[in-house]
């Protein structure tokens, strides 16, 4: 079970979040105007990183918040966390994984 | 029986407890401090089991957790009964009962054995080649024959009445492994100051010290070192603690045996404890393990492990024999063979199987005169039930007899293939390992985790080195890297340094003379795997050695190949002329060595393997005999069947009762989530595909909630409680998933919106009163509401009391009778409900449950979300077009239905069939065709999603999903029956007062 920082709580075991997939794609502001390959690609396509992967996570058995984070995907060793609407860090060092 | 193998002294048995047991019935005398194993060879009794594949008479190699070949079971009781433990671990108790396995009639003479006779039919992968015809043979015949003849020990035939416990922990460094390296970790990382836990698999911690003649100063070492750690409290020790698996992120699981070596454990105590524990730092000290050498028949009774021997008898006082050959391929033998000599043993020869031996311990054999034949190899071992002699033979570099063939007359048989160095916990954290020349295996090299191995499980293999080794890692794991002084005098070690090579050791078959037939050499013993069956699927042609383990099970067996991996791969480079490092190692995976299923368990069992969620009126249910069906975790009534009645019969009564005076349902798991805020109708706008802002104060709408792709996600009554409130109700199964798309929403695309969301299904209770009568027996109960269609039409809802408790009354249907859902605060239901119930007495009243609410529903259309949609049916599909909102600029899910796919006029919608026989249901599943006789490739048309026997039609009624359905009203189809096309009618899905006259009573 991985163990999972919560930018709000700190660091809490697997089974308290739920994964929310890819981070950092915006619902259109007018999805009307969109075309219909750029909202199919909206709806579907997602990229399958091997290596460092923005992701959504949320603490939903702790504060119900979402949160992103920066995953390894080829070790399941988390970068970053860090909250919504903040960038993600460049090269952030491994967070401490106990408080 | 006497223990005439025990020596006079000696050894950490209790010598003042003698211990009473039997294996297969017969009794025995054992000591205190004895393993099963330990107490068996003490008795002289070597001959412990019968192999899985060929039945093969099978002995006790080792003395630990890599016993591949005694498995035995334990019996307390019918219930308490444990298969496949390994005698090497099992503790000695008063009174404890062993059997033999995989025999009949008796473990000396089985039947079984003729499978090794005709063992040339059962070659590797066999079964994957053989029995192939006829094809129901394999199952009437060949499997269950199969299944009967090969095996281990046989499962309890009662349930586990034992109590199983789960415990989470926290430490900063997890050391695993009570060995010198992983005390001498423990004590440096707890002087650091560290919070320390250490756990070992066996009942005393010291590992290999344990094998180590008492009185040496290794010995003070271990008792001062013990000592030390259990006075410090913020250090854990944990005896008889295997850890079996290594998770992400430094996650250790542990399986801690609490009872199982006591002879009376109490009632009720735990027997095992699963522990979690995550770490800050790991070490691991897991030791290395002896291999054994592969030559032919070398498999048995009397066949031990030289390290083994040394185990019993300076840890047990048994001599595991009175006449030994000794195989040596690493000096470690030539010290097993000084020692049981000492102790009385005749050692008949020491064959090296290399081409020298003139470290420390050899030297030492030769100066106490025991007889050392190197360039030496086994062409055959002779005995049934018990080895009786050694053929011996000299090889020089091309296989060819130096000498003459010695036969020597034995009754033990030792080897030493040199240690393999146990890195499964390392391995499963997907650290990486490195072939190490020097002691000729595979060690960790970068560790995945922070984790650090230490002492021989990374090849350290000298006693002074491996405590050093341990209280380097120890000290940096604390979090300094300086070196620590682990107070253990390096002199005493100093004598016996082992030079290189020393311990490499042999892998893989022994050199054989050019030409030689031989007898079968085993490189697996638990799963009967040969050099023959690896050298059988090189020949077909399988190269990389995850295919080979696959095809012939070596190292596949419970022991996880812990004594075999390594002959193997030795075996097929020396077969494909490549270094093992080239052929590589397969994965390790947990658990280390079996756990019960007790322990996985835990506390999740029966009534707490999972959940129940029951509303506050299931009291009231149980009392009035209701049949309850599981939906999602909670318990619904499914019907409430009287004397006599059947689900059919209670069905009928239960909807006919509902249309023609008055039902009373329980709907309060109905997922309810209050919106609260200023922006509470924008957000609602902005998700729902419904129009919101001209529902006023005090009514109610359907509401239907599409995903973003368009399709529907759910439904529910919605009721506008004030201008900044919503009372959404959702399905019962669909709360959670509602709750989360709408916070999802809130706090990532529309963070700007004041507005908060709310769970309140558990607090509010919900009484559904559904029929003509319903308003007749709610309105003696209620104060301050209006129950008239005038102040309270279809569809709306209002604030007052009923019983003098606070209410939330609707005026809503999900029967098309007249119909009220009364809300109230949980805790009040129950009282709520009896009134109700008793008020309604005059009137008719009568419970239904959640079979008769889908009839009723399915006689007027109404979709159940999950039954009617499947994740690919938009609102219009469903017959919900009109709940879209054409206005809306946007809401979530509506850029999708613009899609030309979700438009198309073949997509399956929602109808009504008819039988032409009204007593014939359809399955519910039922393919529908477009004309009879049809068979695949013909594709389906549509399928059946409900179906029911409606008493107030008195005829069968179903809804389907089918192609451009709407337009196919009037139509005959075909209903594909599982022998017979039925023709079914095309009809709208509202079956029952299409008018909605019934509702606006």
């Amino acid at each position: 079970m991985l163990l999972i920082s919560c930018p709000y709580c700190g660091a809490r075991p697997e089974l308290e979040f739920t994964h929310g997939g890819q981070a950092h794609l915006a619902r259109a502001r007018e999805p009307a105007a969109v075309g219909a390959q750029d909202w199919a690609d909206f709806l579907y396509m997602r990229d399958n990183t091997r290596g460092v992967h923005a992701e959504r996570w949320r603490h939903t058995h702790g504060c119900g918040r979402f949160f992103n984070a920066l995953r390894d995907t080829t070790n399941d060793q988390f970068i970053a966390t860090y909250r919504l609407g903040e960038p993600p860090p460049a090269a952030a060092p491994e967070p401490e994984a106990m408080p | 029986m006497t223990q005439t193998l025990r020596v006079a002294q000696g050894g950490r048995v209790d010598r003042t407890r003698t211990l009473q047991f039997s294996f297969d019935g017969r009794s025995y005398k054992g000591l205190a401090g004895d393993t099963l194993a330990s107490a068996l060879l003490a008795n002289g009794v070597h001959l412990l089991a019968r192999s899985f594949k060929y039945h093969r008479p099978r002995g006790i190699l080792a003395a630990g957790a890599e016993e591949p070949s005694a498995l035995v079971s334990v019996r307390r009781d019918a219930a308490r009964y444990t298969p496949n433990l390994r005698a090497t671990q099992v503790e000695l108790y008063d009174g404890l009962e062993a059997h033999s396995q995989n025999r009949w009639p008796s473990l000396a003479f089985d039947v079984g054995a003729i499978s090794d006779l005709l063992s040339p039919l059962f070659p590797a992968g066999f079964y994957y080649k053989t029995f192939m015809w006829p094809r129901r043979g394999w199952k009437a015949l060949y499997e269950p024959y199969i299944r009967a003849a090969a095996g281990l020990g046989r499962a309890p035939t009662e349930a586990d009445p034992d109590r199983y416990a789960n415990r989470y922990a926290h430490c900063d460094v997890l050391v695993v492994g009570g060995g010198p390296a992983g005390l001498a970790a423990a004590l440096a990382a707890a002087e650091r100051g560290a919070r320390v836990m250490l756990c070992d698999e066996q009942a005393q911690l010291g590992g290999s010290l344990l094998a180590e003649p008492a009185g040496e100063p290794a010995d003070a070492w271990l008792v001062r070192s013990i000592a030390s750690l259990r006075s410090n409290a913020r250090v854990t020790l944990l005896p008889r603690t295997t850890a079996f698996g290594y998770f992400p992120h430094n996650l250790i699981a542990l399986n801690q045996r609490l009872t199982d070596h006591l002879a009376n454990p109490q009632a009720g105590q735990t027997r095992e404890r699963c522990w979690q524990v995550r770490a800050q730092q790991v070490v691991l000290a897991t030791g290395a393990i002896e291999r054994p050498l592969v030559f032919p028949g070398n498999d048995r009774p009397g066949m031990m492990l030289a390290a083994a021997a040394r185990t019993y008898l300076n840890r047990y006082g048994v001599i595991p024999g009175t006449r030994a050959v000794v195989i040596a391929a690493c000096d470690e033998a030539y010290r097993a063979a000084i020692e049981l000599h000492q102790a009385g043993v005749a050692i008949a020869m020491i064959g090296d199987v290399r081409s020298g031996a003139d470290g420390h311990w050899p030297e030492a054999a030769r100066r106490a005169g025991l007889p050392v034949l190197t360039h030496a190899t086994v062409l055959e071992t002779r005995g049934r039930l018990r080895i009786k002699a050694v053929r011996l033979a000299r090889l020089d570099a091309e296989r060819r007899l130096i000498g003459a063939i010695q036969t020597h007359a034995c009754d033990l048989l030792l080897m030493s293939g040199g240690f393999t160095p146990s890195v499964h916990l390392h391995s499963q954290s997907r650290g990486k390992l490195a072939w190490d020349e020097r002691v000729q295996s595979f060690i960790p090299s970068q560790a995945a985790e922070r984790a650090r191995s230490a002492g021989s499980c990374r090849g350290v293999f000298s006693l002074a080195a491996a405590i050093e080794d341990g209280a380097d890692a120890g000290s940096s794991a604390a979090g300094d890297a300086a070196t620590h002084a682990s107070g253990f005098p390096a002199a005493t070690d100093g004598s016996r340094p082992p030079p290189d090579g020393a311990m490499a050791g042999y892998a893989g078959a022994l050199p054989q003379p050019q030409a030689a037939a031989g007898s079968k050499a085993f490189v697996d013993w638990q799963n009967d795997v040969t050099t023959r069956d690896l050298a059988l699927a090189l020949r077909e042609g399988f190269v990389s050695i995850e295919h080979i383990k696959r095809y012939t099970t070596a190292g596949m067996a419970t022991d996880q190949g812990k004594t075999s991996n390594l002959n193997a791969l030795g075996f097929v480079s020396q077969r494909l002329d490549k270094a093992i490092a080239e052929v590589g190692l397969t994965t390790f995976r947990m658990p280390y060595t079996p756990v019960t299923f007790g322990s996985f368990a835990g506390f999740a069992r029966g009534e707490l393997f999972d959940p129940v969620r029951t509303t506050p009126i299931h009291e009231w249910a149980v009392r009035h005999g209701a049949v309850f069906e599981d939906v999602g975790l909670w318990k619904r009534a499914r019907h409430f069947p009287q004397a006599g009645e059947d689900l059919h019969t209670a069905v009928a009564r239960e909807c006919r009762a509902v249309r023609s005076a008055c039902g009373i349902f329980d709907a309060s798991t109905l997922g309810k989530i209050e919106v609260v805020g200023r922006d509470a109708v924008t957000f609602m706008n902005r998700l729902y595909a419904n129009a919101w802002t001209s529902l006023s104060v005090g009514r109610c709408r359907y509401g239907v909630l599409l995903r973003e792709d368009g399709f529907v996600l759910d439904d529910g009554v919605v009721a506008r409680t004030a201008e900044d409130r919503f009372h959404v109700t959702t399905t019962t199964g669909g709360a959670p998933r509602v709750l989360a798309l709408m916070e999802d929403y809130l706090q990532t695309e529309w963070p700007e919106l004041q507005v908060w969301l709310t769970s309140t299904t558990e607090q509010w209770a919900v009484i559904a009163l559904q029929g003509p009568h319903s308003r007749r027996v709610l309105q003696g109960l209620v104060q301050d509401l209006d129950l008239s269609s005038a102040a309270m039409p279809h569809m709306s809802v209002a604030r007052g009391a009923i019983c003098g408790v606070p209410a939330l009354l609707f005026r809503v249907s999900f029967t098309g009778e007249l119909g009220f859902e009364v809300n109230v605060p949980a805790d009040y239901a129950l009282a709520v409900w009896e009134a109700i119930y008793q008020a309604g007495a005059a009137h008719g009243v009568t419970a239904y449950g959640t079979e008769a609410m889908h009839v009723l529903r399915a006689e007027k259309g109404y979709i159940i979300v999950g039954q009617e949609t499947d994740g690919t049916a938009t609102a219009d599909d469903v017959g919900l077009g009109w709940a879209v909102s054409k206005l809306k600029p946007d809401f979530v899910g509506k850029r999708s239905l613009a899609r030309p796919a979700l438009n198309a006029p073949d997509r399956r919608q929602l109808v009504g069939l008819l039988t032409a026989d009204p007593k014939v249901v359809l399955e519910e599943g039922t393919q529908i065709m477009q004309a009879p006789g049809q068979r695949p490739p013909a594709r389906a048309i549509g399928h059946v999603t409900s179906s029911y026997y409606s008493a107030a039609l008195e005829r069968s009624i179903a809804l389907a999903m089918v192609a451009g359905g709407r337009a196919r009203i009037g139509q005959t189809l075909c209903a594909a029956g599982p022998s017979d096309d039925l023709p079914v009618q095309v009809t709208s899905p509202v079956f029952y007062d299409p008018q909605g006259k019934r509702l606006d009573d």
